[in-house]
């Protein structure tokens, strides 16, 4: 049985966009989810979902792997970005567009 | 449970001493705010090394007790010295 730690690595590795929430994209379950949701949505590109509601050692250990107290987490290309805050505030200056658009290192 | 916002005030500027810290209780409710930060300290970081300093001055209490801390944190800006 593989740990949560590697589950989510996989996750992180193999999708390019991943947003770490509570509840799914048609149905968040928390303001800061939707926020977060909202933000990619906007920005036209595929992302995929987690939904840590679903599964406590994912929703446990994915604080642990960002050293992140809180949920939603957005990683794009294998690197943590941050939670809805920073999101917000790299998308109102345009870095978070110009993060998704550039080609994976 | 519920944190007081001066209770969160103390907590930063205990870690952070130079601080400016200004906080917001955005749904009367204690337990939904926002704060911003802003200290020299945080200069060099990136913005996720910023908030996890603020996450560390509040010793493990975000995400559990606090529920919800909109943060932004800022460098003071460098004052013209001519």
């Amino acid at each position: 049985m593989t740990s949560a730690r590697e589950r989510i690595d996989e996750i992180v590795r193999d999708n390019d966009i991943v947003l770490f929430m509570k509840g799914t994209e048609l149905f968040p379950q928390c303001g800061f989810s939707s926020r977060a949701v909202a933000i990619l949505n906007h920005l036209g590109v595929p992302f995929k979902t987690v939904d840590v509601l679903q599964d406590p050692d994912v929703r446990q250990g994915v604080k642990e792997y960002s050293d992140w107290p809180t949920i939603p987490q957005l990683y794009v290309k294998g690197q943590f970005v941050g939670g809805s805050d920073i999101m917000m505030e790299m998308f109102e200056n345009g870095e978070l567009q110009q993060l998704v658009a550039a080609p994976a290192s | 449970m519920a944190m007081a916002a001066d209770q969160i005030e103390q907590l930063i500027k205990d870690a952070i001493p130079d601080a400016d810290v200004a906080i917001t209780d955005l749904a009367g409710d204690g337990d939904h705010y926002s704060a911003r930060v802003v200290s020299r300290t945080f200069a060099g970081l990136t913005r996720v090394q910023q908030h996890q300093k603020v996450y560390g001055a509040l010793g493990g209490r975000m995400g559990g007790q606090l529920h919800a801390l909109q943060l932004i944190t800022a460098v003071p800006e460098e004052k013209e010295s001519d």
